[in-house]
């Protein structure tokens, strides 16, 4: 059996550094089973996030190597072990302890976010009749596991810190999701232009790159969203018909 | 005096996956203010993880199905040791609280027609489970918790209790502590919802994740509630078994419905060698009419694959057993197998199981549509749990209810694939009506601080002890070798008696555990905590399996390998005496009204 060394970023509320850990390593490991290792053999109090071990709940993101991943999802093999192993929490959230960052934001966020507003339902029963082909776009945007990843890799957060302004890459799927559910009446065009900062993406598609649920997060969500926004409040001609007749250029 | 914050709620819901989400929904909405405490961050509890679909007799894909077919599938599934009343209104709620998500916003796959579509799962006659894909938990959770934020509830996440209190044996609140910082809280509540889930950390191979250490099961016991069925552990058939990191992960009940198939090393079908008594005439004989009904064919019987999960996970180690397994201790489990009857074969798995094809290229470098999985049972569910009323969802404490996973009674000795999502749903949200109501018709109780002042104690003991002390790891990590090893899919008394004996010595290990460091964010200190749950719950699981002398849905032993008429009849109970000790005690299974002996005989 092989060894490898993690250096782990460990400390609490943003005061600490990195301290170097050495374990064995075996066929299939992924980053998270050696933090585990690390956890139960040489430090008890190492602070990190995870429930499913499966890609499926999105806890233990953080940054490996420089990358924003899920360690549950992090193979051994996937990465060069004849050097350290950098671990670092998410840099975007406010530092809590070793792994663990303050996500809460995120929380408040999806909170301001106009809720899911139902059409009639078909049947008295709340029967909803929606096409296949029309809700497989909401359906990608659905598989978002919340892990916050695409959050924590964005500039306009990580850089910029605009937290108040901006709602950051994975509210803008969760808005998609709403806006094209087709059985939603909702409209959330308004917030996105002014209180959630979409004029703030410059499309650099770095969220799509982290998505470990492979959500093309730019091209199916946020420019179409730009897009809406730009015909509801940018277009003289839409603008001119909408004076003219009232609710014909929604949806 | 212990330092600590106190919050005040009519009701106080621990544990924040769908059962508790819908329980803080229901309750919140019938005007009370609710608190709902989660040991993770909200949405991560392990609804999420719930791949397969939730059962519900929509009749949108086989019009021959209803609530008596659902009823009688479930009791069957159960081996008739379920409480009837529960079954009954859980098939006859289940419709209108998947419909209810869709008006929440959640996006089931649809019909050609496009109502809710429904596939194929195990034990149940008719297609009968609306899913998304395989990651029908999500869709589930995500629904429950973007709606739920709406509601006015106050969500304390990353809360773990340590005991519930109780005023004159009714429950009065609950103590606890931030994960974060580890600061106390203490919680008063009218009426308190446990949905905590399960019991899987008690042993080695689990699907559970951290957080289910049996903590709603111990807290009931120690305020005094009954809890019943503790024997029946359920195995998922399928989990992953290589590589050795991801053993026991969950691999969905779904690959099957879709015509996955089990093969043993010799490439036999050997689901087809035994099948069951009471599921003969519903089951296929030959592996053609097997997969015309995976497509939809009205007129086949399901193929063997699609048997009980009790009953396919001792066919796997019998094979493992017998020296035909796989090369890492498991089976093969083939679905790329259809590619011989669908021309696009490749694209529909992808489609149909698409966390399950991610889950083995990034985790096993297998691709499900070139080749097959290896699959063993890992443990996945427990059955029994707190002993409630069947509409109030109440256990024998006055105030306390509990709902979903951490109650008992639907599912009997074998829970059916799905009936677990609509489980949480239908009796979460009896369970936040009820308490609900319980909060309306009583006042505060009365908090003993010296109750609060010894859990506050006893909790940070850990520390006093430090770090050269018994690593609480460690001896998480044997009682989990012990209980699988012990107490496992095959029991005997023997091995179980000496499992009673080791819990002693872990139980004695536990209490001298140490931890460095401080109480922020500290994961040796909250392993150390959780131990008393795990031990609690082992002892339950332990003696009553030693209680039932026979083998039903989940429990098979070894020394009394066949179904018994008189342990038919009752459900193994156990309480805390008054000395401390864990009693067991058996008593009759509830009564089934003639109307539902009658739906029993017909569907037969």
């Amino acid at each position: 059996m092989s060894t490898a060394t993690f250096r782990i970023w460990r400390g609490e509320n943003g005061n600490g550094g990195f301290k170097d850990h050495t374990v064995e390593v075996s066929e299939g490991m992924v980053v998270l089973d050696a933090v585990h290792k690390i956890q139960a053999t040489q430090a008890t109090d190492l602070a990190c996030r995870w429930n499913c071990k499966a890609g499926k709940c999105g806890s233990c993101s953080a940054e490996i190597n420089g990358s924003p991943r899920l360690m549950c999802m992090t193979r051994l093999n996937q990465i060069p072990l004849d050097q350290p192993v950098t671990i670092e929490p998410m840099r975007t959230f406010p530092h809590r302890k070793d792994l663990v960052t303050d996500v809460s934001w995120n929380f408040d966020v999806k909170k301001k976010i106009a809720r899911f507003k139902p059409r009639k339902a078909d049947a008295a029963d709340g029967t909803f009749k929606m096409g296949q082909a029309d809700i497989d776009r909401v359906q990608e945007f659905r598989k978002c596991i919340e892990c916050y990843l695409c959050q924590d890799v964005c500039h306009v957060l990580r850089d910029h810190g605009k937290h108040e302004e901006f709602i950051g890459p994975r509210f803008f799927v969760y808005n998609a999701a709403l806006e094209m559910h087709p059985a939603d009446t909702g409209d959330r065009l308004g917030a996105l232009k002014t209180d959630h900062g979409i004029g703030y993406c410059n499309i650099t598609k770095c969220c799509t790159n982290v998505c470990p649920e492979e959500i093309r997060i730019t091209d199916n969500a946020i420019i179409p969203l730009k897009e809406r926004v730009v015909d509801e409040f940018y277009d003289p001609l839409g603008w001119l018909l909408k004076k003219l007749r009232p609710g014909a250029t929604k949806g | 005096m212990a330092d600590y914050q106190t919050h005040t709620h009519d009701v106080l819901i621990v544990g924040a996956g769908g059962a508790g989400l819908r329980a803080a929904i229901e309750a919140s909405a019938a005007g009370v203010s609710v608190g709902l405490v989660c040991k993770s961050l909200l949405g991560k509890a392990h609804t999420v993880m719930a791949e397969g679909g939730i059962a519900a007799a929509l009749a949108n894909v086989d019009d021959r199905d209803n609530w008596k077919v659902h009823f009688a599938d479930t009791m069957r599934g159960g081996q008739y040791v379920n409480h009837g009343r529960m079954a009954e209104l859980h098939a006859k709620e289940a419709p209108d609280r998947v419909r209810e998500l869709e008006t929440w916003g959640a996006v089931f796959d649809r019909t050609k027609d496009g109502g809710i579509l429904q596939r194929n799962f195990g034990g149940h006659r008719y297609p009968r489970l609306a899913h998304v894909g395989d990651r029908t938990g999500l869709e589930m959770i995500r629904t429950l918790q973007d709606h739920g934020v709406h509601q006015g509830i106050d969500v304390h996440m990353e809360v773990t209790v340590l005991t519930l209190l109780t005023d004159g044996g009714r429950v009065v609140g609950a103590f606890g502590y931030d994960r974060e910082r580890g600061r106390f809280r203490l919680f008063k509540a009218k009426a308190i919802v446990l949905a905590t889930g399960g019991v899987g950390r008690a042993f080695k191979i689990t699907s559970n994740s951290w957080e289910y250490t049996g903590d709603g099961q111990s807290l009931a016991y120690h305020a005094g509630a009954e809890l019943k069925d503790m024997e029946f552990v359920q195995f998922h058939p399928t989990g992953m078994v290589w590589p050795p990191s991801v053993q026991g992960i969950l691999v969905t009940e779904g690959v099957r419905g879709e015509g996955g198939v089990l093969r043993n090393k010799d490439g036999a079908r050997f689901m087809f060698g035994d099948i069951p008594d009471n599921y003969k005439s519903q089951t296929a004989d030959n592996e053609e009419e097997g997969w015309r009904y995976c497509q939809g064919d009205k007129n086949a019987r399901r193929p063997p694959e699609l048997l009980t999960r009790d009953h396919v996970a001792r066919c796997i180690m019998r094979e493992v057993r017998g020296g035909r397994g796989s090369p890492h201790g498991g089976v093969f489990l083939d679905i790329s197998w259809i590619k011989e009857k669908l021309p696009n074969a490749p694209e529909h798995i992808r489609r149909k199981l698409p966390s399950m094809y991610h889950q083995f290229k990034q985790l096993a470098d297998i691709d499900i549509t070139r080749e097959p999985m290896e699959v063993g049972p890992t443990t996945h569910y427990i059955m029994g749990g707190v002993s409630v009323d069947p509409d109030s969802q109440m256990s024998s404490v006055p105030g306390l209810f509990a709902a979903g996973e951490v109650a008992a009674g639907l599912h009997g000795a074998n829970r059916l694939g799905g009936n677990s999502l609509s489980d949480l749903v239908v009796f979460g949200k009896r369970a936040g009506e009820f308490a609900a109501k319980f909060a309306k018709d009583h006042g505060s109780g009365t908090v003993n601080t010296a109750q609060v002042e010894a859990a506050a104690r006893e909790s940070l003991a850990p520390f006093e002890r430090g770090a050269g002390a018994e690593n609480p790891f460690t001896v998480q990590h044997d009682l989990q070798e012990m209980m699988q090893d012990l107490v496992g899919i095959v029991r005997r008394e023997d091995e179980m008696v000496r499992a009673l004996e080791g819990l002693k010595k872990l139980s004695a290990r536990a209490a001298t555990t140490g931890v460095p460091g401080n109480r922020e964010y500290n994961p040796g200190w909250h392993t150390a905590l959780d131990l008393q749950n795990l031990l609690t719950v082992s002892e339950a699981i332990t003696l009553s399996a030693i209680e039932r002398k026979e083998s039903r849905g989940a429990q098979f032993r070894d020394d009394f390998p066949d179904k018994s008429a008189e342990f038919g009849k009752v459900n193994i109970v156990v309480k805390k005496a008054a000395d401390g000790s864990m009693q067991v005690r058996r008593v009759p299974v509830a009564p089934l009204s003639d109307e539902l002996k009658k739906v029993i005989e017909e569907q037969k």
